[in-house]
């Protein structure tokens, strides 16, 4: 959509003038393009509102002992007065010390989920993007397929993986009868953990399937021409030609897939809840644990946790992100 | 400047526009008018098959003499009622009658949930209740629950299965129990024994060990004390022992080790009044008389104890008068004698209040012989964070029993998490 913009952004070639104030800059920016700041002020509002201030929020509580009993409220009858205190940031030095047990350990597991999620997600995807990209017949309808457990609405998938590895479900009963056992994927540690990054692949592979075919689908074939006359074998194709093709789409989906997998919280909420299933907790569930489902809730350590987590996330971005550069990749993020 | 306005305006315009979702919250005790009958909502956290029935019944006897209230039943399930409830109490959607937890209950009343009950239609006959059971529901010098049932943990056993092994007397150690389950197993060719894994049946080791969480009188942390660590290693030493059955961590443990119990495939299991009901329907148990109840074991210490369990009736704070006052009416009319008798008679659940044990609930199998053992039982210390240390022991206990931390580590890690919680204590 164009739009015709007053005064428009069509810039006369003046001579320099001399660089005048910021106030005056910003008069005169705001003569020349009222319009759009008007048509970006409800943007910056809402995101101000939705993004900034919960966010500004969470910071501020983080270097507080807030809990759900020193947070002031009043419930009919009762009052309770406002009595947490800053206390800087004790929070942070009783978590990144492990003084609270709870941290390191749901740091590696954390780290363990992200890295096998998605290299489970990325070769499965990969493998089956190579096996849809070639003239077979019902192409189409393999590739609808495959996108479904994407398609389908998590909580539904969710539930329908609740059912069947529930401890007399499906997957229990075929292993029973082929005289497996019969793990407890729901609620033994060791096989929640295992039941998740299951599930997790389940429903991350699509995403990773239909981006790699895209890239496929861009490599010219002239290169796969040349390299057949050249002699390559078909591995040879693949790793030559076929990978560095798709360097930049797998760059992309890489890191937002980590970014993804580290907070994906719908898989480990919906299947697991907050029984007995503590080892299966990430990072950010633990932190909505330590929100939402204890008494008293302990608002102060869930917002030091997630401010913890979101700089995780920064660190390993901007990581990546150079890293990439260092390699002369483009990655157009 | 006129441009100005018209850009203030645009964009109000587009952020009123924008901003203008999300509904006002719905509450659950809506449609307040002070001529029509009051609808209170009551959230039930009994059993949906075996208990609620008898509730749902009480709640229609109670429309019919209070025609002006009506009763919203809400069956929730136990295990997420406490959060649920907290959640909603913050906010809003908190129902004005819960069925809550003994344990639950002072923590809800600190966090100002609850309304106060003494002197209220609810708490009539005050002086009727066992005293422990309303200490147990106090917090700052007033009541916030009128206990509804009682319980404790005792141990059950097949008496035909035991006539079989040529075992005489129920065990009182855990040495014995676990010797009398090697014995049936040998003789009877069924498992003896089953431990539950959740953390509540984990009591027992710890009292027989003499210990608990905390010690509130010296405000001490003393879940990983030598006592404690004993205590688990007794409970470990289960697993795997024979006569035992497989240790079940999975979520639907508790239901299959009944299952097993009630046909007779277990001898013996560590378990509630709340399950009577559910093992009288059993095959093994066709005659009621064949259901043994004996204290639960003692420990090195010669001491046996359970935790005192139970539920009570609570009001939600945040309702209006009318509503305050009809649920009062309601939580009064639920925990009265009859009400209570009819409760134990149905559902073999123990009463709380001296009146309500008539000839017909003093004749029943069940009951008498959890009441016999109920002076085993270790009422909480009134600490409104207890419940809370159930959270985190839950998983360290799960952990133990799995051989998945050694029982230093797992308790070492609860006794941090109970560190979090009571700042003033100390830990070990």
């Amino acid at each position: 959509m164009t739009v015709a913009v007053e005064g428009g952004a069509v810039e006369k070639r003046l001579p320099r003038a001399p660089r005048r104030g910021p106030v005056a800059r910003m008069k005169q920016s705001y003569d020349r393009y009222w319009y759009a700041w008007a048509m970006a002020a409800p943007v910056v509002l809402v995101l101000g509102l939705v993004v900034l201030y919960p966010l500004g929020r969470g910071i501020y509580l983080s270097l507080t002992n807030a809990t759900s009993l020193n947070v002031g409220r009043t419930i009919g009858v009762n009052h309770i007065p406002n009595s947490y205190s800053w206390v800087g940031l004790h929070n942070y030095e009783q978590i990144l010390s492990g003084a609270d047990h709870e941290f390191w350990p749901h740091v590696w597991w954390t780290l363990v989920w992200t890295v096998a999620c998605v290299a489970l997600t990325y070769s499965l995807g990969l493998g089956l993007a190579l096996l849809i990209n070639r003239q077979l017949r019902g192409r189409t309808f393999y590739r609808v397929l495959l996108v479904l457990p994407w398609a389908v609405p998590t909580f539904v998938t969710m539930f329908s993986w609740r059912l069947l590895l529930a401890d007399n479900g499906l997957v229990n009963s075929a292993l029973s009868g082929l005289g497996l056992g019969a793990p407890g994927w729901l609620s033994d540690p060791t096989w929640q953990r295992v039941a998740a990054i299951g599930v997790n692949t389940w429903v991350g592979f699509p995403f990773m399937m239909v981006s790699l075919l895209g890239g496929m689908q861009a490599i010219p074939s002239e290169l796969y021409e040349a390299a057949e006359m050249d002699g390559a074998t078909p591995w040879q194709r693949f790793r030559y030609v076929t990978l560095p093709g798709l360097r930049p789409v797998s760059n992309t989906v890489i890191l937002l897939s980590v970014i993804w997998t580290f907070n994906q919280f719908n898989v480990i909420d919906l299947m697991f809840g907050y029984g007995s299933s503590d080892s299966v907790q990430i990072l950010v569930t633990y932190a909505y644990q330590l929100f939402f489902n204890q008494q008293p809730q302990d608002y102060a350590n869930s917002a030091a946790y997630g401010v913890i987590i979101l700089s995780m996330l920064i660190v390993f971005a901007s990581v990546y992100r150079r890293w990439l550069k260092r390699n002369e990749q483009q990655v157009g993020i | 400047m006129r441009r100005g306005i018209a850009a203030a305006v645009l964009a109000t315009a587009i952020a009123v526009s924008a901003s203008a979702c999300g509904g006002s919250g719905s509450t659950a005790s809506s449609s307040n008018k002070a001529s029509g009958p009051v609808t209170i909502t009551w959230w039930d956290t009994s059993d949906a098959t075996n208990e609620a029935p008898t509730y749902k019944l009480l709640v229609s006897e109670f429309e019919t003499a209070n025609p002006s209230i009506k009763v919203n039943y809400v069956n929730v399930p136990f295990g997420t009622a406490q959060t649920k409830f907290q959640t909603a109490a913050g906010s809003s959607g908190a129902p004005d009658v819960l069925r809550s937890d003994v344990g639950w209950t002072p923590a809800f009343a600190k966090a100002g949930y609850l309304a106060p009950l003494d002197g209220t239609p609810a708490m009539a006959d005050e002086s009727a209740f066992e005293s422990t059971l309303i200490k147990q529901a106090s917090y700052n010098g007033h009541v916030y629950g009128a206990p509804q049932v009682t319980d404790t943990l005792g141990l059950m056993y097949n008496k035909q299965l035991f006539a079989k092994a040529g075992i005489t007397a129920a065990p009182t150690t855990w040495d014995q129990l676990k010797a009398d389950a090697a014995l049936i197993k040998q003789k009877d060719g069924v498992d003896g024994f089953a431990l539950e894994a959740a953390s509540y049946y984990a009591m027992p080791f710890l009292f027989g060990e003499g210990t608990d969480f905390v010690d509130t009188a010296n405000n001490k942390i003393t879940i990983n004390s030598a006592a404690a660590v004993k205590a688990m290693t007794t409970a470990k030493s289960f697993v795997g022992a024979p006569g035992i059955s497989k240790l079940d961590v999975t979520a639907d443990a508790d239901t299959d080790i009944m299952d097993s119990f009630q046909t007779g495939k277990v001898a013996m299991v560590i378990q509630g009044p709340w399950d009577i009901t559910n093992v009288y329907a059993g095959s093994a148990f066709t005659s009621k008389s064949n259901l043994g109840i004996a204290p639960v074991p003692e420990g090195s210490t010669g001491t046996a104890g359970a935790p005192t369990g139970g539920q009570n009736l609570v009001v939600y704070a945040g309702a209006d008068a009318a509503h305050l006052a009809a649920s009062e009416k309601f939580v009064g009319f639920m925990t009265s004698a009859a009400s209570e008798t009819e409760t134990a008679l149905k559902n073999g659940t123990l009463p709380t209040r001296t009146d309500a044990y008539t000839a017909a609930v003093n004749a029943n199998l069940g009951i008498e012989g959890y009441q016999a053992i109920l002076k085993y039982s270790v009422p909480r210390p009134a600490l409104p964070e207890y419940s809370s240390f159930y959270a985190s022991f839950a998983t360290d206990y799960t952990k133990i029993l799995a051989g998945q931390e050694s029982i230093q580590t797992g308790l070492g890690n609860t006794s941090s998490a109970i560190a979090k919680l009571l700042p003033s204590y100390a830990a070990q």
